[in-house]
């Protein structure tokens, strides 16, 4: 039966039939509807991780144990899990071991652009890259067999374009693989120096025989067309290739790490002038031009963003055949949703004009006009730690009209990690907890504060705020996140505290399932001064009349009443309305 | 050669339940299809796309500039932004309905109201107001699905195609009430 599936609907379902068992994640766009996807298939264990470390783990003990096993992330999600991949590169595996990431070409919903395919080679670990669904599927089937084969994980890549596009895919059953006997070998999985000294050689030939046999494996192949113009492809470029020049040879690379070199000098030889065409880094061209062979690659194709077929025309053909863009309209960036919490507590930190230090989340949002609070993010976690290292630059004093944000999934993650740190090393910082009850930007996954699991289970709750008196923090205090005064109240008297404080600002994310709002906030036109006031909250709800007067769109709002206590004229009413 | 369709709105707006549709269509049809949508923090009210591409063989999930044979536009100035993704004389089908982006509402620029009448001539543009249209036929929310009707008109599948995808595709409470209001779109 054929299906149309997302690639990362085909990822999962590959590693379904493959008969993996265990699968240990946490959310990141674009990989999230992996996990997502496997959770439904009841022969699979399926668990949101607290962060891709730990997700990695988990997949290399089931590996261990003699399963199939995976973990997915987004590519700076492998930042934090490269300690145990680079270590289980080394180790080799028992049961196959597929981790799946997925690059952000473009920056669709990333802080960075990094090419994972760069992190398999210094990882020494192989890296598998489809071009569709369909492949998608496939790829990941022939990982786990290529695991258990060469005895290593396996990085099966995909990229923002790959994950979230729908091709239609033909479903196939699932074969259980029988589980490998366990056994225990420190030589293999107690990596000291002594035992790692070994498999660092054996690394190094597993990579060397693989790249001979990926040579005649058809995960690598050449098409050969008009002998005139070749291109290395691999992944989503290939399809590029495709559509711009269907006329030319291709040596379509499904394998990216290592390279098949001998395929490489064979497809050489035979055309006449060679072009990589590769996204983001110049990976496969470095290593090309390495084995003295002539090619062009980055001097005509960007670093950055993705690729299409028309920037291959415009770059090898000069062909660019279509109308001009109009210049000049307003752009249309995301923006925080109405109703949402995140607004309403960076109402107040604007009111009291702080310097917010932020974190990865839709409140990241908040860096930009109207809302303007924002003023630093790095990745995961960062924002506790970030304002500790300013206040022990700058001192005591210097911090005391700066605090952190950090959501609720953000703070598990690793903001924990950070905030142990403050504690430990005497901050007297003010962190707030953003907690809206799930992980929302990558659209409302559980985690281990909420109370349910992956697969839809009740688990239990950690408490956040016992959490953080756990780790010796004195000054804890939950407060809603709309209730704007309590909030000024806590901020005044927390920042001004010689000592740490966690502020943790509670109010589920307004898009979450079962959150109803009560009320719609109406505008009584007679009582509007035309002041604009009520807009500066930043609403996307609010807007303008033709006679100045506010507006609000009654199918947006979800009467949280921000924007009424913006109104010093009282011409925002909120009233009841009934659900039907 | 395929059939190069483009949804272009604002996120929330069901650009992505919209495309679930065409390319539940083509399958029905037989064609090879691929769709691509976009998630994460672009649909938080931004500017959105998705492409529906089908046809014998469809190698790229994306269309291009100067390559769509209809742009379906939710909302007027996001049919501004991307009419260069239409071949020349493809269709436009826009939903006459202005939402303003933060940027306008914040003051720091205006919107231009009379974006589209520099594109007149350039392609065969089909104005509707779907959301007066859905309100009409009793559920603002499937404005989406009468512009949907309106782009069926300059499409070449059957009427109970559309209905049985439809069906299929939307969720199960919605149902009446959107086969209605593509029926509506569709003239009928």
């Amino acid at each position: 039966m054929k299906k149309l599936l997302l690639g990362n609907e085909a990822i999962a379902r590959g590693a379904y039939e493959a008969g993996v068992k265990v699968s240990a994640a946490y959310p990141g766009t674009p990989s999230t509807e992996i996990s997502e996807t496997i959770a439904k298939y009841p022969e699979v264990y399926a668990e949101w991780s607290p962060n891709e470390k730990v997700a990695a783990e988990v997949a290399i003990g089931a590996s261990i144990s003699g399963v199939r096993s995976m973990c997915c992330m987004k590519h700076v999600g492998l930042n934090v899990a490269a300690d145990p991949l680079f270590t289980c590169s080394y180790t080799g595996v028992g049961g196959g071991l597929v981790a799946v990431v997925a690059d952000d070409p473009g920056l669709y919903s990333s802080q960075n652009e990094q090419d994972t395919r760069m992190v398999g080679r210094s990882a020494m670990i192989p890296v598998i890259e489809p071009s569709d669904s369909a492949e998608a599927k496939e790829f990941m089937k022939r990982a786990f067999e290529l695991s258990e084969k060469y005895d290593t994980p396996i990085i099966l890549r995909t990229t923002t374009r790959l994950s979230h596009s729908q091709g239609a895919v033909e479903l196939e059953d699932r074969v259980e693989v029988p589980d490998k006997p366990y056994e225990k070998r420190i030589d293999k999985y107690v990596m000291m120096p002594g035992m790692a000294k070994r498999r660092h050689l054996y690394v190094e030939d597993r990579l060397n025989r693989m790249a001979e046999d990926m040579a005649t494996d058809p995960l690598n192949r050449i098409e050969y067309g008009d002998k005139k113009i070749g291109f290395i492809a691999s992944g989503i470029a290939y399809q590029y290739v495709k559509e711009a020049m269907p006329e030319a040879s291709v040596l379509k690379l499904g394998v990216v790490n290592p390279l098949p070199k001998k395929l490489i000098a064979e497809f050489a030889k035979n055309v006449e002038t060679l072009y990589v065409f590769e996204e983001l880094e110049p990976v496969v061209e470095e290593q090309v031009r390495a084995m003295g062979i002539k090619v062009i690659g980055k001097e005509i194709f960007t670093r950055q963003g993705e690729y299409s077929a028309n920037l291959l025309r415009k770059a090898v053909l000069g062909v660019e055949d279509y109308e001009a863009p109009t210049a000049g309209l307003p752009a249309r960036p995301p923006v925080l949703c109405p109703g949402c919490p995140h607004r309403s507590v960076f109402s107040v930190m604007k009111r009291l004009k702080l310097h917010v230090i932020g974190d990865i989340g839709c409140y990241t949002l908040g860096a930009v006009a109207p809302i303007s609070v924002i003023e630093t993010t790095i990745c995961m976690g960062s924002s506790i730690s970030t304002l500790h290292g300013v206040e022990k630059a700058k001192g005591k004093d210097y911090i005391k009209n700066w605090v952190c944000v950090i959501g609720d999934s953000t703070f598990l993650h690793t903001g924990v990690n950070s905030l142990i740190n403050s504690a430990y090393n005497k901050s007297s910082g003010t962190v707030v907890i953003l907690d809206n009850r799930t992980t929302g930007m990558t659209g409302h996954q559980e985690h281990a504060a909420t109370g349910k699991n992956l697969k839809g289970e009740p688990a239990p709750a950690i408490d956040l705020e016992n959490l953080c008196r756990a780790i010796g923090v004195n000054r804890v205090r939950t407060v809603g996140a709309f209730d704007r005064d309590a909030l000024t109240a806590a901020l005044k008297e927390e920042t001004q505290a010689d000592e740490l404080s966690v502020i943790i600002c509670r109010a589920p994310c307004a898009l979450l399932k079962g959150n109803v709002f009560p009320n719609k906030v109406f505008v009584n036109a007679e009582k509007c001064a035309k002041c604009g006031a009520c807009i500066t909250c930043g609403c996307p709800a609010l807007s303008k009349n033709a006679d100045k007067t506010a507006k609000i769109d009654p199918e947006m709002c979800n009467g949280c009443g921000l924007c009424a206590s913006f109104c010093k004229f009282g011409a925002m009413e909120t009233r009841e309305v009934v659900k039907k | 050669m395929s059939t190069n369709i483009m949804i272009v709105g604002v996120g929330g707006q069901g650009t992505l339940l919209t495309s679930r549709i065409l390319g539940g269509i083509a399958i029905e049809k037989g064609y090879d299809v691929k769709l691509s949508e976009v998630h994460g923090m672009a649909q938080r009210g931004g500017s959105v796309v998705t492409f529906v591409r089908y046809g014998d063989k469809v190698r790229e999930p994306i269309v291009e500039e100067g390559q769509a044979d209809v742009l379906i536009a939710f909302e007027r100035l996001e049919a501004a932004r991307y009419h260069h993704f239409l071949k020349k004389g493809g269709v436009l089908i826009v939903n006459d309905v202005v939402i303003e982006p933060i940027t306008v509402i914040s003051g720091q620029t205006t919107y231009p109201l009379d974006v589209l009448d520099s594109l007149e001539g350039k392609y065969k543009i089909v104005k509707v107001d779907a959301n007066k249209i859905a309100e009409e036929v009793g559920n603002r929310r499937v404005f989406n699905t009468v512009v949907l009707g309106v782009a069926a008109r300059h499409m070449d599948v059957e009427k109970d195609v559309w209905l049985r995808v439809i069906e299929r595709t939307v969720p199960p409470k919605t149902v009446e009430i959107n086969k209605k209001a593509f029926l509506t779109g569709l003239g009928e």
